[in-house]
């Protein structure tokens, strides 16, 4: 073997191939759309791939962490984070009219982004502590370390984090075999709450679920997003417009293209054959992901798993499906696609744990 | 689930997770699903709606507005025209604080009172995102001002527009009238004619005069440009283009020149002057005086030159030679002389012996005539020359009100001239059915005789009057007079006329149109009561004076003129037309309070002759001489 082939091996020995070549593919689809998106701008283009190396860096070396040190990090990252956020409630800085950054001196960061990953990672950490031994107390208090920061970060207010980490906490919940008696519970009481969910809400937010009911309602407001969308979405026909070709998209009618609302974009050039294609390339990074949870020896790489998976589900239905016009109005970006270097590294970082789970030896309990 | 449970076996532990993970499968497949079934409703079924709201989104009209038609006087000199200058526009419903936009916009360019004031009644008048012009005809140095500061101003756009001028100003503006904003209730009308798509880039429409009646000539024909246009409504590009077809021009009967110089002739009086040529109808001269400026009412005329104008004594507004109506006076006699002689009621040679008054028979009702102690002998010539009135009671009297009724309706008297411009009233010739119509009450023999010296009920137009005078001139023939000679096909350039063909024309014998020229030709001879006006015309110069009553006067009372205030003093009328054997223009000319129709009235009359067929300018307005006699009227 010469040295080369040997630094190449050394290099890949903990990358799941599917796996990197799935975000690849979606990467660059994401860089072609975004070309389009921003009118053919290079430099954000070039910012975008920068943002790519950079999550795929950090992604290479989660892999090569052993899942047993990943575990370790679990209780010390949630507490991080729990007491970033109460930092962020008590001190965080308002942009938007949203409490969501923290200034710490050399940078302002966004704990939710941290919680990401912390919570499902907690809580997976704690259903591997009491694996033989699991009560429906200990599901009570999973729920309740899920509860604590996501009720800080709906405060903060930031709906779409909240949804997501809501359901990375529930997919522990549910993969740990939380009794479908207790599911069936939990959905009563969450439609029990909406009323008092709806009076917690925000009026901006309010807006956006009223919005999705009758988008008409308010054409120029806040129905003004969806509408255009659908209209992008709809005259893309089946073969699309043809890229840089999408009227929406370079007469400005498209708001927010580059970031939450990247998939008309793609859908207005590309049509129903673009967009099948793009479904079909997700799931094969989540049928990846199924596999990889599947295959996976303990309870905590288990969970997480398929907690990461199902996740990255999650934000590709809840993106596409408020493009589309299904869903309401709530910021979460299309994964791998959307322009933004701080999701694609949360996102990445999952993608590294999955694939340490994958390539490191596994650890089968006795 | 009874609290505890315990996994003992890995195995079926290992199981259970794969089933739960099974279904999550499921659970993502499902919701893919969903989101494909959504795609495939939007992209397949809706596919046809989203892709034409994407068009439309895409895609707006934008309209070419035409170039407006010329407006030209008979020898080409221009009455109307378009010229290009910058404005400064406002769209009202895009700007929260106008008077704030407004205030900041008079720091870098003039804005004056009158402009704001202006400004303020066109947003009252027009749609919310309308854009409206707050300054109007800016000059260079404003224009290069206004650039560089541009940047303070995102809500105020510099446009370039055409301005229609009108260069005679007040000297046309009962003819040409003029164009203004185009308002609500255009906007209706304009709907319910189905003109409207035609006028979506026009924002001027002709209100009154020609301009207005010939709107349809003048406006031509808006194109379009189908603009792709972004989000925020600027045009990217251009897609298709349709261009505009210019309205067409309008040449006009008027003599521009010969409008100055009857302009001229009447100084400061108010009056009107109609002149029409006899042989086609074509009105040479049409004034009303005073006038106004059209070219304040372009923009929107602003408050104060509009209450000026409106609350002025003078009323400048009211276009006096179309809509003014006054008896015609003396200058009716001609007309029944000819009704005598056509009707056989008189020959030439029958003789009244004049002592002053008429009576009917059986009353001791003095109808009197206007010279104390009367004329003496007259017959019809002499009656002519000299304005006999008591000829006209017995003659009035032998006719009767329907025979009078009848035969001067046929020169357009109590009836609408069908003039191409908007507002004529049709004036009154009395008869026995419209006193019963209109007053409910029968004629009496004694309305007749009043109605013999244009008196009583009788009202004519200036127009009506020199209509009919044109229809003697001519003898007989009726050509419909119009003010617009041709219009010029703004494409190909082709003249169309207007009107080519006479009216009608009367059966009248020669004889006796003769016997009338020919005393008309003597009231501006030596001894006729146009003498003073008529002295030294080197052509055949027939004229009527005439002269009509403002205030009543009681049987007995004697008029004095200097003992009359002097917007009470009488109207004087002239009537003429020259040369009298084979007339050229024929005209009326009304003074409103100038007291003798000779005196006041026919030197107007003979300073347009003069210019028009000798093309003899005036030496100056034309002064007024108090020797003439002619006098009030009962």
């Amino acid at each position: 073997m010469t040295s080369s082939v040997r630094l190449w091996h050394y290099l890949t020995r903990y990358v799941d191939n599917f796996l990197l070549g799935g975000v690849l593919l979606l990467m660059l689809i994401g860089l072609l759309v975004l070309y389009s998106a921003t009118d053919a701008n290079l430099s954000r283009v070039s910012n975008q791939a920068i943002n790519m190396l950079v999550a795929l860096t950090v992604m290479w070396l989660v892999a090569n962490i052993p899942l047993q040190h990943i575990m370790r990090l679990a209780v010390p990252l949630y507490m991080i984070g729990l007491m970033l956020l109460i930092g962020v409630a008590l001190f965080g800085e308002i942009h938007n009219g949203a409490r969501r950054w923290l200034n710490i001196g050399v940078t302002r960061i966004q704990p939710s982004e941290l919680m990401k990953l912390a919570v499902p990672l907690m809580m997976a950490w704690y259903f591997d502590k009491h694996e033989t031994t699991l009560r429906l107390r200990d599901y009570a208090v999973a729920t309740l370390l899920l509860l604590l920061p996501l009720l800080l970060i709906l405060r903060q207010p930031d709906l779409g984090t909240t949804l997501l980490i809501a359901s990375s906490g529930f997919y522990v919940l549910f993969l740990a075999g939380l009794s479908w008696r207790i599911i069936a519970g939990l959905l009563l009481a969450a439609l029990g709450s909406l009323p008092v969910l709806w009076s917690m809400l925000h009026d901006y937010q309010r807006r956006r679920v009223m919005t999705l009911f009758d988008p008409t309602q308010d054409p120029l407001g806040a129905g003004y997003h969806t509408i255009q969308s659908t209209i992008a979405i709809g005259s893309g026909g089946v073969i699309g417009k043809g890229w840089q070709s999408g009227t929406q998209t370079h007469l400005d009618f498209l708001p927010e293209k580059s970031t939450d609302f990247i998939f008309a974009v793609f859908s207005e050039e590309f049509g129903l054959m673009g967009n099948i294609l793009l479904l079909l390339l997700y799931l094969v990074v989540i049928g990846r992901g199924m596999v990889i949870t599947a295959n996976a020896s303990t309870q905590f790489t288990r969970l997480i798993a398929g907690s990461i998976t199902l996740t990255f589900f999650t934000y590709i239905f809840v993106n596409i499906g408020m493009v589309a016009g299904i869903l309401p109005v709530v910021g979460v970006p299309l994964p791998l696609i959307s322009y933004g270097g701080t999701s694609m590294v949360t996102m990445l970082l999952g993608f590294g744990i999955l694939m340490s789970i994958q390539t490191h030896p596994k650890l089968v309990k006795t | 689930m009874s609290g505890t449970v315990e996994l003992r076996n890995h195995g079926r532990e290992l199981r259970y997770f794969q089933l739960r993970l099974a279904i999550s499968a499921g659970f993502v497949l499902l919701l893919f699903g969903l989101l494909f079934a959504r795609f495939f409703y939007l992209q397949v079924s809706q596919r046809e709606h989203y892709h034409t709201l994407a068009e439309a989104n895409r895609i707006s009209i934008s309209p070419l507005a035409p170039d407006r038609g010329l407006i030209l006087d008979r020898n080409g000199e221009v009455l109307a025209h378009n010229y290009s200058a910058y404005t400064l526009e406002i769209i009202p419903g895009r700007n929260a604080n106008l008077e704030a936009t407004i205030n900041e916009l008079a720091s870098v360019v003039e804005i004056a009172a009158r402009d704001r004031k202006r400004f303020k009644k066109l947003v009252g008048e027009s749609k919310r995102y309308e854009s409206l012009p707050i300054r109007t005809r800016l000059s260079d140095v404003e224009v290069a001002r206004f650039a560089a500061n541009r940047y303070r101003f995102p809500e105020v756009e510099i446009k370039a527009r055409l301005f229609r001028q009108y260069p005679k100003g007040e000297g046309t503006s009962h003819v040409v009238g003029y164009i203004s904003r185009i308002n609500h209730q255009d906007l209706k009308q304009l709907e319910a004619s189905g003109d409207s798509t035609n006028y979506r880039g026009s924002n001027y429409i002709g209100k009154i005069g020609i301009e207005q009646s010939y709107e349809k000539e003048l406006h031509g024909i808006t194109g379009f440009e189908e603009v792709e246009t972004d989000a925020s409504g600027r045009a990217v590009r251009v897609l298709s283009r349709t261009p505009p077809i210019s309205g067409n021009n309008l040449k006009l009967s008027l003599d521009a020149k010969l409008q100055e110089v009857a302009e001229q002739a009447f100084g400061d009086r108010r009056g009107a002057l109609v002149a029409i040529d006899p042989t086609s109808g074509d009105v040479l001269a049409f004034v009303s005086k005073p006038g106004f400026d059209p070219n304040l009412f372009v923009d929107g005329i602003d408050s104060e030159n509009w209450d000026l104008l409106n609350n002025s004594i003078d009323r400048p507004l009211n276009n006096r030679a179309l809509r003014g109506l006054y008896p015609p006076g003396s200058t009716f006699k001609p007309f029944m002389a000819l009704a005598g002689l056509e009707l056989k009621k008189r020959t030439p040679q029958y003789t009244i012996s004049d002592a002053g008054y008429f009576s009917l028979p059986g009353s001791s009702h003095r109808y009197r005539d206007w010279k104390v102690g009367g004329h003496g002998s007259v017959d019809l010539h002499k009656s002519l020359v000299i304005s006999c009135d008591t000829y006209y009671y017995g003659l009035a009297n032998d006719l009767g009100i329907a025979k009078i009724f009848s035969f001067i309706s046929q020169f357009g008297l109590g009836k609408l001239t069908g003039i191409d411009i908007e507002g004529e009233v049709p004036g009154l010739l009395p008869s026995q059915e419209w006193k019963m119509r209109r007053h409910k009450q029968k004629w009496y023999a004694g309305d007749t005789i009043s109605v013999g010296i244009g008196q009583g009920y009788n009202l004519a137009t200036p127009l009506q009057l020199a209509f009919a005078t044109a229809i003697l001139a001519g003898n007989g023939t009726a050509f419909r007079p119009h003010l617009v000679k041709q219009v010029q096909n703004s494409k190909t350039g082709a003249l169309r006329d207007i009107v080519t063909q006479p009216l009608y024309t009367l059966d009248l014998n020669p004889e006796n149109l003769t016997r009338v020229h020919n005393a008309l030709v003597d009231v501006t001879r030596p001894g006729g009561t146009a003498a003073r006006a008529g002295a030294g015309a080197a052509y055949t110069f027939a004229g009527k004076t005439g002269t009509s009553q403002v205030i009543g006067m009681k049987q007995g009372e004697k008029y004095v003129e200097s003992k009359i205030q002097e917007r009470h003093r009488d109207h004087a009328l002239f009537i003429a037309y020259a040369p009298a054997d084979k007339p050229k223009i024929a005209l009326a000319v009304l003074v409103e309070n100038g007291g003798h129709g000779g005196s006041t009235a026919a030197p107007i009359a003979r300073l347009v002759i003069d210019y028009f067929l000798l093309g003899k300018l005036p030496a100056g307005a034309a002064v007024e001489t108090a020797d003439d006699e002619e006098g009030a009227h009962d």
